[in-house]
């Protein structure tokens, strides 16, 4: 009966907890975790708040009674007893606490070494990322050529995420790379390779799970699940400068039959502009020779398209699939839930960012074109609205 | 030998205030120069809180709150709290253990005035540029000279020189409280304060060395093209976490110390009882100092330095608990028992204890590394240390000053304003701090100028932004009540209007230049109330009455600090685009200026002065 009780008592506090969950967006919050990771720091978090509450209920007990009950009356005298201590509640007041960050230490350490999960081995090797510096192991089968859809199988997808003011570049294995919405399929670990081309940022997903810092010249790893397909929010938990607080990103995630369609569909459109053999020099290449390197592919330009080369967009956003790491790829821009995840999707914001960016994400690099004719921007406006890969994935 | 007459010849007040080395003066002038930072940093809240008060607010740009949230976060700790944590230990120190001033006055004040010209470094920054704008933390390469304008250029010599002015004064009073102890006064009979002010300055000489090197490294890359923390020419930026840390995280126990202290004076004070297990709290204090260096990667968890090294860590960091709740025990107990009177003092003192625990539960939660993923540079983050520092300080600092206002001013705060104040900035503290902690579960980071509409972030912002204004008001009613109770508070003749029971209160009031006429003998903890209970009801005497010696004032300390300033704000030429004045002519005119006054110094024979004997007897007639 007692344990009924006590339980009871207890109840309230998770009460409140389903009460907050309410409180904060659906897919944001990490009141409402969306997978293992999200669900265990929730369980956790929750049992230090029952530890917590036990030493708060007693100190504001102790506390509250002592000063109503030792008030002073007015014309009281009287000298209370100088007490000197006591050794006895000195060392119940260390043992106890003792206890109960012994109870929390475990599950610390256990949970400390379950996020650090390194991903399989295989996966490591594929698509060239860079292994973590602690995952020494995984050299070995690096040198068996592996395809992306074999570690697939084994259900160990890594995702490159490149941090920059103030955007997100995801690099998948296969060799395209989407900006700002990263794909993933339910169900399965998909790790995330870390780093930054300019200054800190942190890649955080609330309701997926905990954050960690993407540092320049530093690789970082840690692994995230959804449990549902749906759009979790992501967003940039270091201070990276002015537009910190709207460097937001999107996982988005799908049934994983799903995933592999959309992945099908973005490696097509990388395979369509053929003649780039890797990041780097597909920058330069757009940059230094224009359209025309564009031309030799099969990409039949249409007017917007040939603006977009025009103006000099294609230098830092790619259209093919693969990015350049100067600004984010555009090759799914039609599929985007939001314009430069700061802006709704219609054509009067799309025009606006790119007349003058500056003006939405303050301190940002791309340039402003505040002179652009009408007729050069809606064709570019009806270009990017064209390019999706989910409705390619659909046909 | 110099008498009196050379002291005191017809020199205008203002000199008096500049070249002083009076202990109590520079507590009052660490007082003003507290105060002034701390209004300003408080007024910058205000207009964050503005800011955040609805979703998508244009009030501040990205820019401006960048540069707010830095200036805020380095102002308060730097140039508000250590200050005003400085100007009570200047006070309260030298009297609690019977001395006529502290070990070295000349330092004392070069101290003072080294701090208080690199706070004016770093304020100048508004007028070249903009302010720095890269959280107080400064992390490269956001601070590097690529990412970051002039502004960090005055952040870094700032606080570099107000950083040595700290350093200075901590080590005086080291070798004050080591030395300078009244016959009979052991250090297991000092005051807590005297012992937190110990502490807290051994580990100001140990962490602030490390900041100074961070500094100057930070300093090199972003002047002369080092390569320190640069990535891209193999520098590492962790390595400033590193740095700054083992320096960030003692300094906040370097600010909270002091604030234990006080609360460890003020709750046994009006208790009417001595401290509970006092021997348990002074080593409580010596733990925690200890545990202080052993915990800075709790601020890195994220960083992915890897499983065991944070676990290390969490497992340091929940073991800074266990001392921390035997002191909130030990003052729950010694106000058990007791006869609690609740003046304003007793009021945030005892409050305290509450509010400290509810930011020492969430300290531990954020030891838990696994779920610190979580909470990590979020608003639940901001809601942790703002329960520690304006929770645990600001009520300690409050405290202390209702408490020894009577003591250093000759009159007491008004006690009805005091209360409002109280409820004010009491309510108001946890309105605008309490919800910040849900605000970060559910996916508010720090740092954050703005948020997105629909994420359900408004209701909450907006009920802390008005918990922040009425904190403000708080504050506005504390100003008013100060220059109310300058007027029409009634003076103080006593020596203790509080029947407090440690020895400042043993002295004359207001305190007399000398402090006291003859040094005290000390029998035993609490000396002031032993001998109101045991003994005559005045301390004995350990000496015969006889001529004071007492220091002469000195100019130099300011020159020496101004000398710096001047070098500083010629380095930070050297970053400018278009000096007015070629910047080496500006640094070398600040070394001489320095060096020039050190020298004066150390040729200038100065004994000091006496006070005769004649008029210290006067003196003490009448104040009785």
């Amino acid at each position: 009966m007692k344990g009924r009780i006590g339980l009871w008592r207890f109840l309230p506090l998770t009460a409140l907890f389903f009460l907050l969950a309410g409180c904060g967006e659906d897919r944001l919050t990490a009141l409402d975790p969306y997978g293992p990771q999200a669900q265990w720091i929730l369980d956790n978090m929750i049992l230090s708040l029952y530890v917590m509450a036990l030493v708060i209920i007693v100190v504001f007990t102790l506390f509250f009674i002592a000063v109503v009950k030792f008030r002073r009356r007015p014309g009281d005298d009287e000298i209370p007893k100088q007490v000197e201590g006591s050794k006895v509640l000195e060392i119940t007041w260390t043992v106890i606490p003792v206890i109960l960050l012994a109870i929390l230490a475990v599950p610390t350490i256990w949970g400390t070494y379950y996020m650090a999960e390194e991903a399989p081995e295989a996966a490591g090797s594929s698509g060239g990322e860079q292994e973590n510096a602690e995952g020494e192991e995984g050299e070995d089968s690096g040198e068996e050529p592996e395809n992306a859809e074999e570690a697939e199988e084994e259900g160990a997808l890594v995702i490159d995420v490149t941090g920059h003011q103030f955007w997100w570049q995801f690099d998948y294995p296969d060799g395209f790379s989407a900006g700002n919405e990263v794909y993933i399929p339910t169900n399965q670990k998909v790790w995330f390779d870390l780093s930054a081309s300019d200054v800190i940022h942190s890649f955080w997903v609330p309701a997926l799970g905990g954050k960690i810092d993407t540092i320049p010249g530093v690789d970082n790893s840690m692994w995230l699940e959804a449990n549902e397909p749906g759009v979790y929010k992501g967003k940039c938990a270091e201070l990276c400068g002015p537009s910190h607080a709207l460097m937001d990103f999107k996982v988005i995630a799908m049934e994983p039959e799903e995933y592999e369609a959309w992945e099908e569909s973005m490696t097509g459109q990388e395979a369509s502009g053929e003649g780039e053999s890797s990041e780097e020099e597909a920058a330069e290449e757009e940059q230094s020779s224009g359209n025309e390197g564009s031309e030799e592919g099969d990409t039949a330009a249409s007017e917007g398209r040939q603006v977009f080369e025009d103006q000099g967009c294609i230098g830092c956003h790619a259209v093919e699939g693969q990015g350049t790491g100067q600004g984010p790829t555009l090759s799914n821009f039609a599929d985007r839930e939001k314009i430069a995840n700061v802006l709704d999707v219609n054509n009067e914001n799309l025009e606006g960012w790119i007349r003058n960016p500056d003006d939405f994400k303050q301190g940002n690099n791309m340039p402003a074109s505040p002179d652009m004719s009408d007729e050069d921007m809606d064709a570019i406006i009806e270009f990017l609205n064209s390019l999706s890969a989910e409705e390619d994935m659909n046909q | 030998m110099a008498t009196e007459t050379a002291a005191n010849n017809n020199k205008s007040v203002l000199w008096d205030w500049l070249t002083t080395v009076d202990h109590k003066k520079l507590a009052v002038l660490y007082l003003i120069a507290g105060a002034l930072f701390f209004i300003k940093a408080g007024a910058m809240a205000i207009f964050m809180r503005i800011q955040l008060m609805s979703a998508e607010n244009t009030f501040l740009s990205g820019q401006t709150f960048n540069e707010f949230i830095t200036m805020h976060g380095t102002i308060m700790l730097f140039l508000a709290v250590t200050p005003l944590i400085f100007a009570f230990m200047n006070f309260a120190v030298p009297l609690q253990i019977g001395a006529r001033d502290v070990a070295f006055p000349f330092v004392n004040a070069l101290g003072f005035w080294i701090f208080f010209f690199g706070g004016l470094l770093v304020s100048l920054s508004w007028f070249f540029g903009g302010a720095p704008d890269a959280g107080w933390t400064a992390y490269v390469p956001l601070s590097s000279g690529e990412y970051a304008d002039l502004g960090l250029d005055f952040y870094v010599l700032g606080l570099q020189i107000s950083g040595l002015g700290t350093l200075i004064s901590a080590i005086n009073f080291i070798v004050t409280i080591i030395n300078m102890r009244a016959p009979g006064m052991t250090m297991m009979r000092m005051p807590l304060f005297c012992w937190t002010g110990l502490v807290t300055s051994i580990l100001i000489v140990f962490a602030f060395t490390p900041l100074a090197a961070g500094l100057a490294l930070l300093m090199l890359d972003r002047i002369f093209g080092g390569q320190f923390f640069m990535p891209d020419a193999g520098g590492n930026p962790v390595l400033w976490q590193h740095i700054f840390w083992i320096f960030g995280h003692p300094e906040v126990y370097i600010l909270v110390l002091p604030a234990f202290g006080i609360i460890s004076e003020v709750v046994p004070a009006f208790s009417r009882k001595r401290l509970f297990g006092y021997t348990a709290m002074v080593f409580a204090t010596l733990i925690i100092a200890f545990l202080s260096f052993m915990v800075w990667v709790h601020h890195m968890f994220t960083v992915g330095i890897g499983p065991i090294t944070n676990s290390v860590f969490a497992i340091a960091t929940m073991a800074i608990g266990v001392p921390t709740g035997i002191k909130i025990f030990n003052w729950l107990f010694t106000m058990w028992g007791g006869k609690i009177t609740f003046n304003t003092a007793m009021l945030c003192a005892s409050s305290f204890v509450p509010t400290f625990v509810l930011g020492g539960v969430t300290g531990v939660m954020l030891a838990m590394v696994p779920v610190d993923y979580l909470y990590h540079d979020t608003y639940f983050v901001v809601a942790h240390f703002h329960y520690i520092v304006v929770g645990g300080i600001a009520l300690g600092l409050l405290a202390g000053t209702y408490y020894w206002y009577p003591k250093m001013f000759g009159h007491k705060l008004n006690e009805k304003l005091g209360q409002l104040m109280f409820w004010l900035f009491y309510i108001g503290f946890h309105l605008t701090f309490f919800i910040q902690h849900i605000l970060g579960l559910i996916g508010m980071p720090r740092r954050v100028f703005t948020y997105l509409e629909g994420q359900g972030m408004e209701t909450m912002n907006l009920v802390s932004s008005i918990g922040a204004f009425m904190m403000g008001a708080g504050v506005v009613v504390l100003l008013i009540n100060i220059v109310y109770s300058a007027f029409t508070s009634e003076r103080i003749t006593v020596r203790d209007p509080w029947d407090a029971r440690t020895l400042e209160w043993s002295t004359t009031t207001p305190v007399p230049e000398y402090n006291f006429a003859q040094t005290p003998q000390v029998r035993s903890l609490d000396p002031w109330f032993y001998e109101k209970v045991h003994g005559e009801g005045l301390m004995k005497p350990a000496e015969p009455m006889d001529d004071i010696h007492m220091p002469n004032g000195s100019i130099l300390p300011l020159t020496i600090g101004l000398g710096l300033f001047v070098w500083g704000f010629g380095m930070i030429m050297l970053e400018m685009a278009n000096p007015i004045i070629t910047p080496w002519i500006v640094i070398g005119t600040g070394v001489i200026i320095t060096f020039g006054s050190m020298l004066l110094h150390s040729i200038h024979e100065d004994h000091g002065y006496h006070i005769p004997l004649d008029k210290i007897k006067k003196i003490e007639k009448e104040v009785g």
